[in-house]
């Protein structure tokens, strides 16, 4: 029997198991449950995922306020902090376990739950059938466990903020002997169990997700959609979802071992500790630095996860937005293949301090400098397909422009910090987390929001409020800048991370109203982001009605679905398509669809 | 099937050329299997970074000399393993000529091989069993060594602790992948892939059969070898 024949067969049965016959003259009879809870449809599993990640959102940048609180105002009691955390608030101050406890779970849950899950789980699963012209995913029972996976490690890790001796307190980065020994401090108990458990959901959660959306990608474009002819989100989410099913394994199994070191007595990770309180340990021969490379080693292309989705949306967004072609696409797509690839090279410059071979080092510096390559082709892509372009500026165009801005600003530290000299005195500061939360937290954030306001017409079939759109940009972007900013002059004067208070170092008391007023910005950003959160939930029920299939007069097939898609997408057949996804300003004509034959006398790009 | 292909050809995908011009189910299990062999090549690399930064270990043909049923003090390095190791091995064939007469639509064959082959996982994971129980009488398990290294000195637990995590981790896929077979078995006797007209599923447990195998190779080479 040919593979030919295999396909077909196979897939008739499959095609036909999940869509039904019928499915454009009737949707078959749904239930609440079936409708809105255990849906396999890829267009509610993705605003499944959207909502629970602003769920997460919400929660960890409350977490941030909570933590910044203690920050800008190291002296001041607030009562009303003990109504809501209890014992962790003794007196109205945040006691230093909880504060550990914050920093830690807000940095889990902002990189996993809501830029890993909440931003490629939504965007993955929302634009890949859509996009690409398929009724679904390849595999829609695979997809909705994918996101129960995800809501179950939901679930554990906000159950372990419930248990008596608090969650996890190590640093999101789970480093043993913190994570290895419960004795070590009150989070590394049962807090920490849950925290694994949840990661462990986590890594299954983003496994099926990662394989659907790969063979998605791969095997069920409709006809006509070459790979070159895929919209640059696409290209962004495959490689996302290929960085993430081949580093997330390498975190489970650091986690396995870590689970052996805190419960079956080995040693993997730990070597001559002495506990006070405790005494010496028995444990030899283990190596807190092996755990630190499996981290890394998921940690770096973790922030290509995170930022790769971000950087299509705000591709495809910025072309649109510009009424012109993205400038330079087959670019586009190596610079984020050369990112892919380079991103499980560098790891261990997250490592440079940790007694690294200097030598070693200095390859690890060179090939993270690489990646400024790519970078770069990517900046420059953009600013070229916005010079001279028709600018609609949408609020969802407003955040892409701010992306690149981020990133820019974001990326030249990465610089800095990617130089293994210079990360000895920067290494552990504000300046890292400027760095980062510019490149990768704000900017990725930003590429999320760009996305939502840009398909939010497609998902609910309403606009999101314009005038709460430009409120909810112009305060994130000043916000975003006047918080992060004023952290890399901390740094460079080596204010350490993770302290729970400056105040009482001669060196950073001048840093004193500095922190105030980050705290107090951050308030603000974060009242903004409840602004957006009643704009989205009140846009679903009261927004204007999207009257126009193709709204953003966009030339991707989304937009050739009706209005209000069903389970299949499309009525009738799959719409075939004839060319790639940015003719805009060709010919004379504003754009022209994918759907649109190739005319005889039609120009070449 | 109007609706689910475009209308002009035949096949579910219409879109020109399938990259690979396999089914999506397959391209899964390839990946998935590029991902596990990840996790595999995390936890060889850490036993490996580990093993060289310490100073002795212990030399496998003196802990590895056991056989069952064999008389107290017997010395057979390695003997016992090699058998476990070509269990493995016969049943990766057994499984190969399973999908090949899938491929032929022989259910005879199919049904025939695929017993084989569980027998083949069972009698390794049985294997494993004994020499795990074996070691743990000798007073090995995680967290405690009884073996001393090669040159007469103390030995950390680490060569304990990573033998047992990762046989057992190997030993769990060998397990779920008996697990599948059994499934195939029985999809095959209810003449599932009779009706659907082709055996693509053996096919895939296949290849998690085979990379199990594999995956041995490298566990074999690691623990009993080096």
């Amino acid at each position: 029997m040919s593979n030919e024949a295999v396909v077909h067969a196979h897939g008739a049965v499959a095609a036909h198991e999940v869509h039904g016959d019928h499915h454009h003259e009737h949707h078959h009879h749904e239930t609440f449950i079936s409708k809105y809870v255990f849906s396999q449809d890829h267009k509610m599993i993705a605003k499944q995922f959207l909502i629970t990640g602003m769920v997460w959102a919400v929660l960890g940048g409350l977490m941030s306020v909570l933590f910044r609180l203690q920050l800008g105002y190291p002296d001041a009691t607030f009562p009303w902090l003990e109504d809501i955390l209890g014992k962790w608030a003794k007196g109205g101050r945040i006691t230093p376990e909880a504060y550990y406890a914050l920093v830690t779970t807000h940095g889990t849950v902002l990189v996993f739950f809501v830029l890993t899950a909440g931003l490629s789980g939504t965007f993955a699963n929302f634009l890949i059938p859509l996009q690409i012209g398929a009724r679904d995913m390849a595999s829609p029972f695979m997809n909705m466990l994918s996101y129960w996976f995800f809501f179950a490690a939901s679930i554990v890790m906000l159950s372990s903020m419930f248990v008596e001796t608090g969650p996890f307190s190590g640093g999101w980065t789970a480093y043993p002997p913190l994570s290895a020994l419960g004795d070590a401090s009150p989070g590394s108990k049962t807090g920490m169990d849950l925290w694994l458990i949840s990661m462990a959901l986590f890594v299954v959660s983003s496994l099926l997700g990662g394989l659907n959306y790969i063979a998605t990608v791969l095997n069920m474009r409709t006809k006509g959609m070459s790979m070159t002819r895929l919209p640059l989100t696409i290209w962004a989410l495959f490689f996302t979802a290929v960085l993430g099913v081949l580093s997330f394994p390498v975190l489970f199994s650091g986690f396995i071992l870590l689970i052996f070191d805190r419960n079956f007595g080995t040693s993997f990770y730990l070597s001559d500790i002495f506990i006070n309180g405790v005494g010496a340990l028995p444990n030899e021969g283990g190596s807190a630095i092996l755990y630190q490379h499996l981290f890394w080693f998921l940690g770096h292309p973790e922030v290509y996860i995170i930022l790769l989705p971000a950087m299509g949306m705000v591709s495809e967004i910025l072309s649109i937005n510009s009424r012109k072609p993205i400038f330079g696409y087959i670019a586009m797509i190596g610079s984020i293949f050369a990112i892919t690839v380079l991103a499980f090279l560098v790891w261990a410059h997250h490592m440079f301090v940790t007694g690294l071979n200097p030598f070693l080092g200095s390859i690890f510096v060179l090939l993270t400098l690489l990646i400024a390559v790519p970078s770069a082709i990517k900046v420059f892509n953009w600013l070229t397909t916005l010079w001279r372009g028709n600018i609609r500026f949408t609020p969802a165009m407003m955040f892409a422009i701010g992306f690149v801005s981020l990133f820019i600003s974001g990326g030249l530290t990465g610089i800095w910090l990617g130089n293994s000299a210079l990360d000895i005195h920067l290494h552990d500061t504000y300046f890292v987390i400027a760095h980062f939360h510019i490149v990768m937290g704000v900017a990725s954030m930003f590429g999320m929001f760009a996305g939502i306001y840009h398909w939010f017409p497609k998902m609910y079939a309403r606009y999101l409020n314009n005038t709460m759109g430009y409120i909810h940009f112009w305060v994130t972007i000043a916000g975003a800048y006047l918080i992060f900013w004023p952290m890399h002059y901390q740094g460079l004067a080596g204010m350490p991370r993770r302290y729970y208070d400056y105040s009482i170092w001669e060196s950073f008391k001048q840093f004193a109203e500095l922190n105030r007023f980050i705290s107090t910005v951050a308030m603000i950003v974060f009242a903004v982001q409840l602004l957006f959160l009643f704009n989205f939930f009140y846009s679903i029920f009261k927004g204007r009605k999207v009257t126009k299939q193709n709204p953003w007069d966009a030339t991707t097939l989304e937009w050739t679905a009706p209005i209000h898609p069903g389970h299949g997408n499309w009525e009738g057949e799959i719409p075939e398509v004839h060319r790639w996804a940015y003719d805009y300003g060709k010919d004379g004509k504003d754009f022209i669809p994918q759907t649109t034959p190739v005319g005889a006398d039609e120009s070449h790009h | 099937m109007s609706t689910t292909t475009t209308a002009t050809t035949g096949k579910l995908w219409g879109g020109g050329k399938s990259p690979f011009n396999v089914e999506y189910g397959k391209l899964m299990m390839w990946y998935f299997l590029m991902s596990d062999a990840f996790t595999f090549g995390a936890f060889l690399i850490s036993y490996g970074t580990i093993r060289f930064s310490t100073n002795g270990w212990p030399d496998p043909n003196e802990v590895f000399r056991s056989f069952p049923f064999a008389p107290e003090g017997v010395h057979a390095p390695l003997v016992f393993v090699s058998i476990m190791t070509f269990i493995l091995i016969i049943s990766s064939v057994t499984m190969v000529l399973a999908v090949h007469a899938g491929h032929k639509m022989d259910k005879k064959g199919v049904v025939r091989n695929l017993i084989w082959t569980i027998i083949g996982g069972l009698a390794f994971l049985g294997c494993q069993a004994w020499e795990w129980t074996h070691l743990f009488h000798e007073g090995a398990w995680w967290g405690s060594n009884p073996f001393l290294n090669a040159d007469g000195t103390a030995s950390s637990t680490n060569f304990t602790n990573y033998f047992f995590t990762i046989t057992g981790f190997h030993g769990f896929h060998v397990f779920s992948g008996v697990v599948i077979n059994i499934v195939m078995l029985i999809m095959t006797l209810m003449d599932k892939f009779e009706q659907r007209g082709h055996y693509l599923m053996i096919e895939k447990a296949g290849l998690y059969w085979h990379f199990v195998d594999l995956v041995w190779v490298f566990v074999f080479t690691c623990f009993y070898l080096l």
